[in-house]
């Protein structure tokens, strides 16, 4: 690979541990501490910590910060209340999907968006252009990717022991935070008394959790922190199995520029009213439906169908697998991918071709993995 | 380590002769590729009384994140499968060169084996990738 990949601010701290490295979305990034299995079995057990710092962290802020993300957003965000997040697509005028991302509303004209890796120099090239066309001089974009560090610490401890490292602002605990909402507030342990943290309760796991954002200075002994009370460090290997088993799509399998929301059954991220980036392709999608669409496969052995690989019915191929991978938590394999609308319902029993083996599989409801309610 | 009394393929399988009178050899695949390859979680091996030739593909292994082909390190038949691995892939991780082995095979000739690596030449070879 000619160019060097980028490094998170955790890059020794992966090396030091053992941590397999590979490049991913243009970093050096772990996929592996202890082994796949293991980590897994951690987030669904216990507390697993991500360093997910590769993902992109672009503050939007202005009088038109909010019109500017409605534009380009599926989802709208000047509806969104200061203080909750919100998933949703960036889609292109066709509306195949650029990248999806969480964003957060952190105040009345101040957001933080969260692009993939591989996907942030595009996604940021492609909010200044609009800024540039349609809303010049009202909306500030800031990429502090760099700067700062993200954690994701997931599982069902994941909030007990936060409580015990961090409080808010305003003195509450962070496990106070419902879903899909934030809050700003300081560690109380160790050497980071008082370095600011930020918390989103959101995650990519399944799983309950915080998004943590810390000064790129403080980031390493953050994770230290946060290991050393009992999060088991996870690479990107885990976290791949974790979203498969939550049916949720990672950009460039599931969702990508020739694939819409629609098609990928996103449709509830998806606002019906109003214009935006790709809303009248949608709209048309909508009404007149599409030809394929993303299903859930189950298999009842262990060996995994890969991305690509062919999906056939009765010998004829009827569509092709995004993503597939043997699931701990449900001891079989389990896969994304398109199928032709007519095989895409629940209990349609197709093949998949797993290098020239037509291995039987059945369309299953996404997703695969639900986390158990708890009382709290 | 690389076990003394195994000899080794660039595509990291050992063989290990138990009977030379017999041609008796067992066959698995190494620390280094357990390793590589992260948490098995399936195999597909030959049948037991099938034939496999030296540096053919004899089935596949399995990991979370990867596949790959297996390759005969001898020419023979296959005696006997180590259909533990069915329940218990993991054992192809913990223990590579002892409950880990996948199958028992009765060479056609022993002089295959002069082709393979040594423990000594096999370790120099991984350290090199």
């Amino acid at each position: 690979m000619p160019e060097t990949n980028r490094r998170t601010p955790l890059y020794d701290a992966h090396v030091a541990a053992g941590a397999r490295m590979v490049p991913f979305g243009g970093w050096d990034m772990p996929v592996q501490y202890s082994g796949i299995l293991a980590e897994v079995n951690a987030v669904r057990t216990g507390t697993g910590i991500f360093d997910v710092s590769h993902m992109g962290r672009v503050y939007l802020s202005g009088p038109q910060a909010g019109e500017l993300l409605d534009w380009v957003l599926t989802g709208s965000a000047t509806t969104l209340r200061v203080g909750r997040a919100r998933y949703c697509m960036i889609c292109n005028e066709a509306g195949g999907v650029i990248d999806d991302t969480i964003f957060y509303r952190l105040d009345e004209q101040r957001y933080l968006l969260v692009p993939n890796a591989g996907n942030r120099d595009e996604v940021v090239a492609w909010l200044r252009k609009w800024v540039d066309q349609r809303f010049a001089g009202g909306c500030d974009i800031e990429d502090r990717t760099l700067e700062t560090g993200l954690l994701a610490v997931q599982g069902p401890e994941a909030a007990q022991l936060v409580d015990r490292l961090c409080t808010l602002a305003d003195g509450t605990s962070p496990s106070g935070l419902r879903v899909f909402t934030l809050g700003s507030g300081a560690w109380t342990g160790g050497g980071l008394r008082e370095k600011a943290v930020f918390l989103g309760r959101t995650g990519y796991t399944g799983e309950d959790g915080f998004e943590m954002v810390v000064d790129a200075a403080d980031a390493a002994s953050a994770w230290d922190l946060l290991v050393s009370h009992g999060a088991t460090p996870c690479g990107l290997g885990a976290r791949d199995v974790l979203r498969l088993e939550a049916g949720l799509p990672l950009h460039g399998h599931e969702i990508d520029r020739d694939t819409s929301p629609i098609e990928a059954g996103l449709e509830r991220f998806v606002r019906q009213d109003g214009e935006f980036l790709g809303s009248e392709a949608l709209r048309k999608q909508r009404q007149d439906g599409v030809e394929r669409k993303l299903v859930g496969l189950q298999l009842s052995g262990r060996s995994s169908p890969r991305a690509e690989y062919s999906i056939l019915y009765q010998g004829e191929p009827v569509g092709r697998v995004t993503s597939g991978s043997y699931s701990p938590t449900l001891d079989s394999s389990i896969a994304m991918g398109y199928v032709l609308v007519r095989y895409a319902d629940p209990g349609q029993k197709l093949d998949v071709d797993i290098r020239g083996r037509p291995t039987p599989v059945e369309v299953v409801p996404l997703p695969f993995y639900t986390r158990p309610r708890r009382s709290q | 380590m690389s076990p003394d009394d195994c000899k080794y393929t660039q595509e990291h399988e050992w063989v290990k002769v138990e009977n030379a009178e017999r041609g008796q050899a067992l066959v698995g695949i190494t620390d280094y590729a357990q390793d590589q390859l992260g948490d098995v979680v399936y195999l597909d091996l030959p049948q037991a009384g099938s034939s496999v030739h030296q540096q053919d593909k004899m089935g596949e292994v399995e990991s979370v994140k990867a596949v790959s082909d297996l390759f005969s390190p001898v020419s023979g038949q296959v005696l006997e499968v180590n259909t533990d691995l069915l329940d218990h892939p993991e054992r192809v991780n913990e223990d590579p060169f002892g409950q880990g082995w996948l199958i028992r095979v009765t060479m056609s000739s022993a002089s295959e084996l002069d082709g393979l690596m040594s423990a000594a030449e096999y370790e120099s070879y991984i350290s090199g990738l």
